[in-house]
């Protein structure tokens, strides 16, 4: 009964259609992605950086001196495929050390805030609010500007733009497990803090942590392109999703595989990982959506 | 009130000058200021002249003081590759990013807001999982990719519309879509959780013993409540929009300030650079701090909880 006001008796979770089998086409999507990343030198059909010339701009399934193009060739003959599998590695790595970096660094200050309070609180939530108010791109542009475009520098902007996100959720979660009578008889006995923090409040957070740091793995992933595709995250000829799909936006009139296919992976890939995110929040908070 | 409104004031001015700060620190933490102004093949000499023509060679306190002074009064300094003041190289470009802001939010909001509701009231219909299946689609839609594609089918193929540039009034209309699209999905789910919430209302249940139409009851009704998130949630989503801008002005070759910014950082003209990062970040504050008075005017509940 959909429009219907809601009874006061009990009613089924406000769920989305959650059937666990949902998620598992794409929780193996990206378990393919992240193989194919880790053994890219023994699945990608040549190395992605080796120039063809004479086989410039070669459509899909295209032959050319004994190597087949699957996805075609790019503007200087390399293997769009190889290309793919190795970007692949690229966006993981960017996504998964700026995720581990900025969600550690985020937990920490969110629990130190909600635990000690006073200025301590202050300081760190006034600079949570700074950071959040002023979009993460911005940051980049004047990072990149500052210490010029890299692999390493996208990974240090990301990280120190994205963890106030942790901390909110880190510090919001602390504040209601902190007055919990187990924790505070066990401050009684004289626990110390870092063991309060990380035996009792840690493992009850951890949770909420795992949900924030899923959907940002994927806008991370998102981010990464995003900064190569303007040409200020990794370098050429580095193969990146990002850096392809700046390149296949030249050729759209001749050669529209170029771009295609590292967008459809990127895609995939975000989307897959959007899916599971909000699978997990759903399986862990119900009322969340 | 005004004690709520005065002190959400002061967190943006500290928030603006903790930007301001930051960004003159970072120059001067990665190294030499004078070499992000000075082209690549610079001598020493022309460099060690850069820096006592620019003041580089004085005290940091000092070079920071006149660097807030001269923001204080709206200076931004000069482009040293195009020899104008920042504001003016500046000022050129923004109504072009306005324009495209502006159609995209058109774009996000006329899409997404009809579908957000819809999703709430036809909630486990075959309309609504088709929808909800579209909006997380927009969600995990790369701008760039989106563009491309749109370039490749409109521009390209089907010749509908001009693939880049800003010479005709049609060459908006991709763009814009390209950057609506994200905040699409934004704006759906903010008014699917709004409605959803208002659902479950009292006066929604009054108005069905009533005998009232459903019909009536949204629209006369619920909608009216459900618009606070909303308005607020559009305040977030024009920052949001202004930095998606960077990317799908250089997708476009649209001459707004995403582009201006990408030159100037090929270019290596870092006074632009920094002007239109701190532009964005107080534009993205300012927003912010709309929201937040916008949120405390309608409901008057949230000044009570004071901040965060």
């Amino acid at each position: 009964m959909n429009a219907q006001p809601q009874s006061a008796t009990p009613t089924k979770p406000a769920r989305s259609s959650n059937i666990p089998w949902a998620a598992l086409p794409f929780l193996i999507i990206v378990i393919a992605m992240v193989l194919l990343a880790i053994a890219a030198p023994l699945v990608a059909p040549v190395d992605p950086n080796t120039q063809n010339l004479l086989a410039r701009l070669k459509a899909p399934g295209t032959v050319s001196r004994g190597v087949t193009y699957i996805l075609g060739s790019d503007e200087l003959g390399r293997d769009v495929l190889s290309r793919l599998i190795y970007g692949a590695r690229i966006s993981l790595f960017v996504a998964f050390s700026s995720v581990l970096l900025s969600g550690t660094l985020g937990s920490i200050l969110g629990m130190i805030a909600a635990f000690y309070r006073g200025w301590v609180e202050i300081v760190i939530m006034r600079l949570v609010d700074i950071v959040l108010s002023v979009p993460a791109i911005l940051f980049a542009i004047i990072t990149v500007a500052v210490m010029g475009p890299g692999l390493v520098n996208v990974v240090i902007v990301l990280a120190l733009t994205r963890w106030p996100r942790y901390a909110r959720v880190a510090y919001g979660q602390t504040l209601s497990v902190a007055n919990m009578p187990y924790v505070r008889l066990s401050h009684f006995m004289g626990a110390s803090w870092l063991r309060l923090l990380g035996r009792h409040v840690l493992p009850n957070i951890a949770g909420s942590l795992a949900v924030v740091a899923t959907l940002e793995f994927g806008l991370m992933v998102l981010f990464e392109a995003g900064l190569s595709f303007l040409g200020l995250g990794v370098q050429p000829p580095t193969a990146s999703w990002g850096a392809m799909l700046s390149t296949g936006r030249n050729y759209v009139a001749t050669a529209w595989w170029i771009a295609t296919f590292p967008g459809l992976a990127l895609f995939l890939l975000v989307l897959s990982i959007n899916l599971i995110g909000d699978h997990v929040r759903d399986r862990l908070d119900p009322k969340a959506r | 009130m005004p004690i709520f409104f005065a002190k959400r004031l002061l967190q943006a001015l500290i928030a603006i000058f903790g930007v301001m700060t930051l960004i003159f620190f970072l120059q001067r933490l990665a190294g030499d200021p004078v070499l992000l102004l000075v082209p690549m093949d610079a001598s020493q000499a022309d460099i060690d002249r850069m820096r006592i023509a620019l003041g580089f060679d004085r005290p940091v306190a000092i070079q920071y003081l006149e660097y807030v002074g001269n923001l204080l009064f709206f200076d931004l300094g000069r482009s040293y590759v195009q020899n104008i003041p920042v504001a003016e190289l500046i000022w050129t470009r923004v109504p072009y990013t306005l324009m495209l802001a502006a159609g995209a939010l058109v774009v996000a909001f006329g899409i997404g807001i009809p579908v957000g509701i819809t999703l709430a009231i036809r909630r486990g219909k075959p309309i609504a999982r088709l929808l909800s299946a579209l909006v997380l689609a927009g969600q995990s839609m790369p701008t760039f990719w989106s563009a491309i594609l749109m370039i490749m089918v409109f521009g390209v193929w089907l010749g509908w519309a001009p693939p880049s540039g800003a010479r005709e009034l049609s060459s908006i209309v991709m763009p814009s879509i390209a950057l609506g699209l994200l905040s699409m999905a934004t704006f759906a789910r903010v008014a699917r959780t709004a409605v959803l919430d208002e659902l479950e209302k009292d006066y929604v249940r009054t108005g069905h013993a009533k005998g009232l139409p459903m019909r009536r009851i949204i629209f006369r009704h619920l909608l009216r409540n459900a618009s606070i998130p909303v308005v607020t949630v559009s305040a977030l989503e024009i920052a949001n929009l202004l930095a998606g801008a960077v990317i799908v002005e250089t997708v476009f070759a649209w001459p707004g300030l995403g582009q201006l910014t990408i030159q100037a950082i090929t270019a290596r003209d870092f006074m632009v650079v920094q002007g239109v990062v701190l532009l964005g970040a107080i534009t993205a504050i300012g927003l912010n701090l709309v929201a937040d008075l916008l949120y405390s005017l309608i409901d008057p509940r949230i000044r009570m909880g004071a901040g965060s």
